[in-house]
C-alpha cells in the first residue's frame, strides 16, 4: 500500500516573480503572479501569498484575467508564450507560439485561437489561425488595441499593426541609426485603451507616440525621452490618461496626459523595472523588479505593498548561511544586503543593509560588495565581511560585527574593523561558545595574507552606556602560506585552519598548534570536523578531488577517496555530512557518516552544473520518514544552489503530497490572511475555552472562530461610516465571545469546519480561479494512514499551526 | 583628371544676416535683418532666384503678399513699403504713423492690409493698383502688437500683444474678446508675457505662440482655453499654418522647430486633437520665422539658415524634391577674381576688400600642403557711400578696374598696380545716367569692356579708355521685351559673344561684333544658376536650379550632342538630389572637355569624354578608384570626378592651366561670431 519513497530534487520557493507581467483581479484585491510552475495569489493589501495556483508541469509563461467573466483567469504555459484575450469575443484569444510549433525555432507567429467553454481547468484546442507572423516571442512586443480594432507588434525596427476588420497589416520602420547615435530598435509596445494611439519604447530610451497609423503614409509619431537606457516596459491607465514606463534606472514614470512636459517620477525603486501593470480598475498598477520584487503602487505614486521574492544577485558569494534564531535562510541579497528569507512561508524576511552606501546604477562601476557572513551558535552575533577591488593593488576591506538587540529585534552594529587583513578573507566562523564555561564569544577569520586572526569581545561599557567591543587576541601564521579555511571543532576546543596544502590544528584555549596534517597532498578546499559521535574526525576536501578523513585522536589518516567533492556540508544536528561531487556535467549528492565507512544515501545526477553551495536547516517539526534510506532527512534539509541560482531541495513525498498543504489553505474563510486582530479573536477565544490558563508561549490558532460568529462578522465587514456606536456593538462583540453551550468533540469540530469551507469555498463571490485545487478525499486517506498515531483531527491541527506565521508574536 | 595648385582661401570673412520673416505667397519672401528681401522659387528647390540687397536704415519685421502678387513689408523705421520684383527694389513707402511696425497681414482676400504697431494700434489699409491707403484705425490698447492673424471671413483679426490677445471687429473696429496669457500656470515672478506669433483657424480657433514657452489653442468667441501644449523652456518665436489647417508649425529660441498635427482621436470620429508630433533641430539660434507649405516645413533663424524640410508622408518617393535644404550662403557671386592680376574681390554689404593671393614657390605631389612663400595681403578696403548696401561687384581680368553697383548708383574705379600692390586708385566720373539699376557686372576676357545688366532685360556695353575713362557703347535689348531684369551675364573668351539671363529664365545670346541678338536658348522652364562659354569650341554651358546641366552651341543656335545624350541617359540620382545650385562654371584649358563645376559642398570635374554614369553605380567613386590598377580604372571611370574637400565653398575659379583658387567659409567660424545660444541642459554633461 505505501508507495516506495523516492529522494527528489525540488524546487523549494524562491523562484521568480518577475517573469512574466503579473495580474490583478477585477477589484485589485488580489494579484496573480506567475513563479515557476505555479501561479501565486497574492493579496495586495496585506502583501501575503493567499494560495498557490497549481496545475502547469513547466514554466507558466502568462496570466491574463477573462474581460467577459472576472472570476476566471487564463494561465498560460510554456511553449505558448503569451496569452491575450478581448474584451469583445468572448469565444477566441490569441496566443503566441513558435513557428511550425517547433521549439528550436526562432521565429514565432501570433495566431487566433478558438477557447472552447468546456468546464475543465484546461483547454484543449485545434484551431489555429495565424494572424501576424515572425513576431517577437515576449508578450511586451504585442498589445492589442482600442476595442480590439487592431493588435501592433513590434520587432527590431519595425512596428506592425493588423487591422481586424480590414484585414491588412501596416509596417511602420524605423532606420537603425540616426546620425545623433538613436538606438531605435524596439523594445515593447502598449496601446491606447480609448484612442488611436501606440506606445512604443525603445533601446535608447525614447518612447515614440505613434498616431493616424490608419493611414499607410500619412501616419506620425511623436518622441518623449526620459530614460537614458532601453525603456523595459510600457503600460496606459485604464482610461488611457497616463502612460507609466520603467526600465534600468529603476524609476517609475507617469506621463500625464502622455505628454513629454508633465511627467511624474517614482524613484528609487530598487532595480531595474521589468514589467507594469495596471490594475482593472484604475487604483493600481504593479512593477516586477529584476530583484525578484513586485512593487504595488497606488495611483497616486505612493507605495503601497512590496511583494518581495528571494533576491538572485549575479553570484553569491557568502554562500547560504543559516540564521540560527529564526532558522532562515541568510545569502547575498539587493548589492550591500544581506537577505534573511524564511523557506517556510516562501516570503523575505527582511533586508539587513550591511554596506550602508548608496547603490550607484552604473555599468562598469565597482561596488562594495559583501563577501562573507557567519552567525554565532545562538545567533547573537553576526559577522560580515565587504570588500571593493578597483585595482588589483586597490583593496578596501572591512569587517563588520553585528549584535542582536531583542528590542529592535534586528541586528545593530557593533564594531566595525578597517582592514581586518591585508588581503582577502577566505573565511571566518565562530566557536560554539554553549559547552565552554567562560562564553566569551570568539570569531575567527582567515585571510589570504597568510594569517588567521581571532577575535574576542572586550567590555567597553562605561557609566551610562553598556557596549561590547570586538578586538584582535591573536594572530597566526603557519610558514606564510595562505590561510583558506578555518573551522571550530563542535565542542570549541579545536580549531582547524588550512594553509595551502596543510591542515593545522589549535588549541583554542592557549592558540597552540597541536598537529597538521598535509596527506594526501593538495590544496584544501573545505574543511570540517565531525559531530556528536563523530567529533575525532577531521574531513577535508583538496583540489585534487580527494576527501581526506583524520582521526584527530591518533592524528592519522583514516580513509580518502577521490570524488571530486566540491561542496562538503556536516549537518549540525546529527553526525552526517552532505558532500556533492562533480565529474562530469551533473553533480552527485553523497550523504555519509565519517565513522561509516558506506555512505548513507547516494543521489546521482541532482542537477545539472556545478552545485554552488549547500546548507543543512533544521526542520522546525522532525518529519516522519518511512525509509531507512531517508533517515537523514527528517530532522533537516539540505537545500543546495545551482549554476542559475535556483534554490533547490530534497523531499521523499511524492509531488502530490507536496502540493496538498497549499489547496488546503483555501479552507480559511475568504482566503482571509492571518492577521494579527485576527489571530487574537481566535486566540481569545482558545483561551476561553481553555479556561483562561493557556500559557502565551504556546500559540494556539482557531481558524474557524471568527466564523461561527456573525457579530464579529457584521463588526468586520460593515463600513466604518454606518457602524453603529461603539457602545452598542460592545455588548454585541463581547457575547459572541463567551462560549456556547453546544459541546461538540474536537474532531467534530474540525470535520465541520472542514464541510464548512468547502461550502464556502464553492458559494464565494471572490473566488477568482476556477483553476483552484479541488481537494482530493484519497489523498487525505494516504495521508491518514501514514501516521497512524495522530488522529485526523490532531494531524489537521498540527498542520494548521505548521502552517501559521508566528513571526508577528514577536514583534509584540 | 589632373592635378591642381590649388589656393585655399579662408580669409572671406563673409556674415550671412540673420533670417527676420518669411512670407508664402507666389514665392517664398524672406527678409533678413539687414533688411535684405530674398524670393525663393515656388518649386521646393531651394533657389533664391531673386534677391533685394538691404538698407542700413531698413530693419523689416513682417512680410505679406496681397492680391496679384504683390509683396509689402513693414518695417521697424514705421512705413510700409511695397516691393517692385521687376526692378527688384522698393516701389514706394507709406508712414503707418504708429511708431515701428512689429507685425502686418494681408486678409485672406488680399485687398486689405492690418499692421500691428509700436502704440498699440491695428491700422488697416487699403490694397489699390498702384499704391495702399490709410483706411482706418482699430480700437487702440496699451502693448505694442507683435502678431497679426485675419480670420478666414475677413471680419475678425486677432492680435498679439504682451500679456494679451485681442480679437477686433473689422467692421466695427471694437475689441470683441480680450484673453489674458498667463507666463506660468504658478506665476511667481511677474515677468511679461509676449505673444509671438498668433493664428486664426477658420473655426474660430486661435491659436497662439508666446515667449513662457507654449503654444495654446483658444475658442476666440468665448475667451476659454483649449489646450495648452508646453514646448520649449524659452520663448516660441513663430507660428505659421498649414492651407490645410490640419498642421503647424512653431519655432522656439532654443532653435528647435516643431510639428503640431489635428489628428482624428478615433478612426472614423470626427474629434480630433491637436498633438505635437516631429520636433527638428536643424538650428541652434533663434528661429524667428518660420512657414508651412504644402509638402514642407520652412524656417528661418537668427544663425542666417533657411531650412526647408520635406514632409515625407506628402512626397510620393524618393527624389529632387524629398530633400532636406539648408540655405546658408547668398546664391549670387560674392567673389571676383582677376586671374592675371591673381587678385580676388570680396563683397560685403558696406564694402568691397581686394586681397592678392599668396604664392609659393616649393612643387608637391597630390594631397600635399605646400609652404607659403609670400602671405596673402589685403590690398584695399572700399567702402561704399549712401545708406544702401552693394548689390553687385566685379573685378577686371587684369585687375585694373573694380566696379561696384549698389540700389542707386553704379561705381568705376580704376585701380594701378605694381608689384602687385595697389599704387593708386582713381573713380572714373561721369558715369553715363543710364546705366542704373544694375544687377549684375561682367568684364570681357581682355578687360576692355564692361557689361552692365540692366532691367527690362538690357545689357548695356561700356568701352573702358585709359587712363581712367569710359564710354557707353551699345545696349543690347532682349528680342521678347521681358520686364525682368538680367540676372546673369556670360562672355566668351574671344569677346564674341554675351549670354544674358533675366528672371523669367529666359538665356538671350548676342553677337558682340555686330551688337545684335544672335539667338535664344530653348527655353526650360526651370530657373538658371550658372551660365558660361567654353573658350575652346563656344558652347554655352548652363546649371539650372534642378541640377540638369545642358550645353548649347551658340555657332550652330542647338544643344550640342553631349547635352542630347545627358537629357536622354538622365543624370545620376546622386546628382539631382544635391541639395545646393552650382554657383559657377569654369573650363580646364587644357582639357576642352572638362567642366569645372561647384556647388557649396562639393568641387566636381565632369569630363564629357567618359561615359555618364548609370544609378546602380556610385557617383562619387574616388576612393574606389584609387584602389584599382590603372588598367581596371578606366573600365570604371565616369564622367563625373568629385571632391569634397573645401567646405563650404563660396566660390571657384582657374587662375591659369593648373592653378585653382578655392574660397571657403567654415560655419564654425561663422557661428563663433553669433551670439551665444540659449543655455540648454544636456543629459550626460
Amino acid at each position: 500500500m505505501v508507495a516506495q519513497e523516492q529522494l527528489r530534487v525540488v524546487r523549494c520557493g524562491g523562484s521568480k516573480l518577475n517573469g512574466s507581467r503579473a495580474a490583478f483581479s477585477a477589484d485589485a484585491k488580489y494579484l496573480l503572479c506567475a513563479t515557476g510552475d505555479f501561479v501565486k495569489v497574492y493579496s495586495t493589501t496585506t502583501e501575503e501569498c493567499i494560495h498557490i495556483l497549481q496545475g502547469h508541469t513547466n514554466l507558466v509563461t502568462g496570466i491574463q484575467l477573462n474581460p467577459q467573466n472576472h472570476l476566471q483567469t487564463f494561465v498560460v504555459g510554456y511553449k505558448i508564450f503569451a496569452f491575450y484575450c478581448l474584451a469583445g469575443s468572448d469565444d477566441s484569444g490569441f496566443v503566441i507560439i513558435p513557428k511550425n510549433n517547433e521549439e528550436a525555432s526562432d521565429s514565432f507567429q501570433l495566431a487566433l485561437v478558438r477557447l472552447t467553454k468546456a468546464p475543465g481547468q484546461e483547454v484543449e484546442t485545434k484551431e489555429l489561425s495565424l494572424i501576424l507572423d515572425d513576431i517577437d516571442y515576449s508578450p511586451k512586443c504585442t498589445a492589442f488595441g482600442r476595442e480590439g480594432e487592431y493588435v501592433a507588434s513590434v520587432r527590431g525596427l519595425h512596428l506592425r499593426v493588423y487591422f481586424f476588420k480590414k484585414k491588412k497589416t501596416h509596417s511602420f520602420p524605423l532606420s537603425a541609426r540616426t546620425v545623433k547615435g538613436a538606438n531605435n530598435y524596439f523594445t515593447c509596445v502598449a496601446c491606447h485603451p480609448k484612442e488611436d494611439c501606440i506606445a512604443s519604447g525603445h533601446k535608447d530610451g525614447k518612447i515614440r507616440l505613434w498616431r493616424n497609423f490608419t493611414h499607410k503614409k500619412e501616419y506620425t509619431f511623436s518622441a518623449m525621452h526620459w530614460h537614458h537606457s532601453a525603456v523595459m516596459d510600457l503600460a496606459f491607465t485604464v482610461e488611457g490618461t497616463n502612460l507609466l514606463s520603467g526600465g534600468f534606472e529603476s524609476v517609475l514614470v507617469q506621463w500625464r496626459d502622455v505628454s513629454e512636459s508633465k511627467k511624474e517620477f517614482l524613484p528609487r525603486l530598487g532595480s531595474t523595472i521589468e514589467h507594469i501593470s495596471v490594475s482593472p480598475d484604475g487604483t493600481l498598477c504593479c512593477t516586477s523588479h529584476t530583484e525578484n520584487k513586485i512593487t504595488i503602487i497606488q495611483s497616486n505614486l505612493r507605495v503601497s505593498a512590496v511583494i518581495q521574492g528571494l533576491v538572485k544577485g549575479s553570484s553569491v558569494k557568502t554562500g547560504l548561511v543559516v540564521d540560527p534564531r529564526t532558522k532562515a535562510l541568510v545569502l547575498n541579497g539587493k548589492p550591500g544586503h544581506l537577505q534573511f528569507f524564511c523557506l517556510q512561508s516562501d516570503k523575505q524576511l527582511y533586508s539587513l543593509d550591511i554596506v550602508q552606501q548608496e547603490y550607484i546604477n552604473q555599468a562598469g562601476l565597482s561596488q562594495t560588495d559583501l563577501v562573507k557572513a557567519a552567525f554565532s551558535a545562538q545567533g547573537n552575533w553576526l559577522a560580515t565581511v565587504e570588500q571593493r577591488q578597483e585595482k588589483e593593488s586597490d583593496l578596501e576591506l572591512q569587517m563588520k560585527l553585528w549584535v542582536y538587540d531583542e528590542q529592535m529585534q534586528s541586528f545593530k552594529l557593533s564594531t566595525r574593523v578597517n582592514m581586518p587583513h591585508e588581503d582577502h578573507v577566505t573565511a571566518l566562523c565562530f566557536r560554539d561558545t554553549d559547552g565552554v564555561e567562560d562564553g566569551i564569544p570568539t570569531l575567527v577569520t582567515a585571510a589570504k595574507d597568510g594569517r588567521f586572526k581571532v577575535w574576542v569581545t572586550v567590555d567597553e561599557s562605561d557609566t551610562d552606556k553598556q557596549s561590547v567591543g570586538w578586538i584582535c587576541d591573536f594572530v597566526g601564521s603557519y610558514h606564510n602560506y595562505q590561510a583558506d579555511n578555518c573551522c571550530f571543532s563542535e565542542d570549541g576546543s579545536l580549531l582547524a585552519v588550512s594553509f595551502e596544502e596543510i591542515v593545522t590544528v589549535w588549541d583554542s584555549e592557549t592558540w597552540d598548534l597541536k598537529c597538521t596534517f598535509c596527506h594526501p597532498p593538495g590544496k584544501t578546499w573545505s574543511l570540517c570536523f565531525g559531530r556528536l559521535s563523530c567529533s575525532k574526525y577531521l574531513l577535508g576536501t583538496t583540489d585534487h578531488g580527494f576527501l581526506c578523513c583524520w582521526n584527530l585522536l591518533n592524528c592519522a589518516l583514516e580513509w580518502s577517496t577521490q570524488l571530486g567533492v566540491i561542496v562538503l556540508q556536516p549537518d549540525p544536528l546529527s553526525e552526517n555530512i552532505a558532500a556533492v561531487s562533480c565529474i562530469s556535467e551533473g553533480s552527485d549528492l553523497f550523504v555519509f557518516r565519517p565513522n561509516e565507512p558506506r555512505p548513507l544515501c547516494i543521489q546521482k545526477n541532482v542537477c545539472r552544473g556545478k552545485v554552488q553551495c549547500a546548507v543543512f536547516i533544521p526542520r522546525n517539526v522532525p518529519e516522519t520518514v518511512g525509509s531507512e534510506k531517508y533517515q537523514w532527512l527528517s530532522r533537516s534539509q539540505l537545500y543546495f544552489l545551482t549554476e542559475t541560482q535556483e534554490l533547490m531541495t530534497f523531499s521523499t513525498k511524492s509531488p502530490e503530497m507536496r502540493l496538498t498543504p497549499s489547496s488546503k489553505q483555501l479552507a480559511s474563510e475568504e482566503s482571509l490572511p492571518m492577521t494579527p486582530f485576527y489571530v487574537l479573536l481566535g486566540k481569545h477565544r482558545e483561551q476561553q475555552q481553555l479556561k483562561m490558563d493557556a500559557d502565551l508561549g504556546k500559540p494556539v490558532v482557531h481558524s474557524h472562530s471568527t466564523q461561527s460568529s456573525p457579530a464579529v462578522k457584521e463588526l468586520l465587514h460593515t463600513p466604518a461610516h454606518v457602524l453603529p456606536s461603539a457602545t452598542f456593538l460592545c455588548s454585541i462583540f463581547i457575547n459572541s465571545l463567551l462560549i456556547s453551550k453546544e459541546n461538540k468533540s474536537n474532531g467534530e469540530v474540525a470535520n465541520e469546519v472542514e464541510m464548512e469551507s468547502e461550502k464556502a469555498e464553492d458559494e464565494s463571490d471572490e473566488d477568482i480561479d476556477h483553476t483552484a485545487m479541488e481537494e482530493d478525499p484519497k489523498l487525505t486517506e494516504f495521508w491518514g494512514e501514514m501516521t497512524p498515531k495522530l488522529s485526523k483531527s490532531q494531524e489537521k491541527e498540527l498542520r494548521k499551526i505548521r502552517k501559521t506565521d508566528f513571526s508577528w508574536i514577536s514583534a509584540l | 583628371m589632373g592635378e591642381f595648385e590649388v589656393h585655399r582661401v579662408r580669409f572671406f570673412a563673409f556674415l550671412p544676416s540673420g533670417v527676420r520673416c518669411l512670407a508664402r505667397g507666389p514665392a517664398l519672401a524672406l527678409a533678413r535683418l539687414d533688411g535684405a528681401l530674398e524670393l525663393y522659387g515656388p518649386t521646393a528647390s531651394g533657389f533664391q532666384e531673386k534677391a533685394i540687397p538691404g538698407h542700413e536704415a531698413r530693419a523689416t519685421q513682417a512680410l505679406s503678399w496681397a492680391a496679384g502678387g504683390r509683396l509689402f513689408g513693414a518695417d521697424l523705421g514705421g512705413d510700409v513699403a511695397e516691393y517692385d520684383l521687376q526692378k527688384l527694389r522698393i516701389k514706394y513707402t507709406v508712414d503707418g504713423f504708429g511708431g515701428p511696425i512689429w507685425s502686418l497681414a494681408a486678409d485672406p482676400g488680399g485687398t486689405r492690409l492690418a499692421i500691428g504697431c509700436e502704440d498699440g494700434s491695428v491700422k488697416l489699409f487699403q490694397v489699390l493698383p498702384d499704391k495702399i491707403q490709410f483706411e482706418r484705425s482699430l480700437d487702440q490698447q496699451k502693448g505694442r502688437i507683435l502678431s497679426l492673424s485675419w480670420h478666414v471671413s475677413g471680419t475678425r483679426i486677432v492680435a498679439g500683444s504682451i500679456n494679451h490677445l485681442r480679437v477686433y471687429n473689422v467692421d466695427s473696429g471694437r475689441i470683441v474678446q480680450r484673453i489674458r496669457v498667463e507666463r506660468r500656470l504658478l506665476s511667481s515672478h511677474r515677468r511679461e508675457c509676449v505673444v509671438w506669433g498668433v493664428a486664426f483657424l477658420s473655426d474660430g480657433t486661435v491659436v497662439s505662440a508666446d515667449s513662457a514657452g507654449k503654444v495654446q489653442f483658444w475658442d476666440a468667441d468665448k475667451g476659454t482655453l483649449l489646450e495648452t501644449h508646453p514646448v520649449s523652456s524659452s520663448a516660441v518665436l513663430s507660428l505659421a499654418v498649414s492651407e490645410e489647417e490640419d498642421s503647424l508649425v512653431v519655432g522656439t529660441s532654443e532653435g528647435a522647430v516643431y510639428q503640431f498635427q489635428l489628428l482624428p482621436v478615433k478612426r472614423g470620429s470626427t474629434e480630433s486633437r491637436w498633438v505635437r508630433t516631429k520636433p527638428f533641430q536643424h538650428h541652434t539660434h533663434d528661429v524667428r520665422a518660420v512657414a508651412h507649405s504644402r509638402t514642407a516645413l520652412i524656417s528661418g533663424g537668427l544663425d542666417a539658415q533657411l531650412v526647408i524640410r520635406p514632409l515625407m508622408e506628402k512626397m510620393h518617393g524618393q527624389g529632387y524634391e524629398a530633400v532636406l535644404r539648408k540655405v546658408t550662403f547668398p546664391h549670387r557671386r560674392l567673389v571676383s577674381c582677376a586671374r592675371k592680376a591673381r587678385l580676388l574681390l570680396f563683397q560685403f554689404p558696406q564694402h568691397l576688400e581686394l586681397w592678392r593671393l599668396g604664392a609659393t614657390n616649393a612643387a608637391g605631389r597630390d594631397g600635399e600642403v605646400l609652404p607659403v612663400s609670400r602671405d596673402p595681403e589685403h590690398l584695399l578696403q572700399l567702402k561704399s557711400k549712401g545708406p544702401d548696401h552693394i548689390c553687385c561687384s566685379c573685378i577686371s581680368p587684369c585687375g585694373g578696374w573694380i566696379a561696384y553697383a549698389t540700389a542707386s548708383r553704379l561705381h568705376l574705379h580704376r585701380l594701378q598696380l605694381e608689384n602687385g600692390s595697389v599704387v593708386a586708385i582713381q573713380r572714373v566720373p561721369k558715369l553715363p545716367k543710364l546705366l542704373c539699376p544694375v544687377y549684375q557686372l561682367l568684364y570681357s576676357a581682355d578687360s576692355s569692356r564692361l557689361f552692365v545688366a540692366s532691367d527690362q532685360g538690357s545689357v548695356h556695353v561700356v568701352q573702358l579708355l585709359e587712363p581712367g575713362g569710359c564710354k557707353h557703347l551699345q545696349t543690347l535689348c532682349s528680342p521678347s521685351g521681358t520686364a525682368e531684369a538680367v540676372q546673369l551675364l556670360a562672355v566668351s573668351a574671344d569677346g564674341d559673344w554675351l549670354a544674358a539671363t533675366s528672371s523669367d529664365w529666359a538665356i538671350n545670346i548676342y553677337s558682340l561684333q555686330q551688337f545684335k541678338h544672335h539667338c535664344t536658348v530653348p527655353a526650360y522652364n526651370c530657373p538658371v544658376t550658372a551660365i558660361a562659354i567654353n573658350p575652346a569650341t563656344n558652347h554655352l554651358v548652363i546649371a539650372h536650379s534642378d541640377q540638369q546641366l545642358f550645353e548649347f552651341s551658340i555657332p550652330e543656335r542647338e544643344y550640342t550632342a553631349w547635352s542630347r545624350g545627358v537629357q536622354q541617359h538622365g543624370l545620376h540620382k546622386d546628382w539631382l538630389e544635391r541639395d545646393t545650385p552650382i554657383a559657377h562654371i569654369a573650363f580646364n584649358p587644357r582639357q576642352p572637355t572638362q567642366l569645372l563645376l561647384h556647388d557649396t559642398h562639393m568641387l566636381c570635374i565632369l569630363d564629357k569624354s567618359l561615359p555618364l554614369p548609370d544609378d546602380n553605380t556610385p557617383l562619387n567613386n574616388q576612393a574606389f578608384l584609387k584602389q584599382l590598377s590603372v588598367k581596371a580604372r578606366r573600365g570604371h571611370a565616369h564622367a563625373f570626378k568629385i571632391c569634397k574637400k573645401y567646405q563650404p565653398l563660396l566660390f571657384m575659379d582657374l587662375l591659369d592651366e593648373d592653378c585653382l583658387v578655392v574660397v571657403e567659409r567654415p560655419l564654425t567660424d561663422i557661428q563663433a561670431q553669433l551670439p551665444p545660444p540659449v543655455q540648454q541642459k544636456k543629459f550626460g554633461t
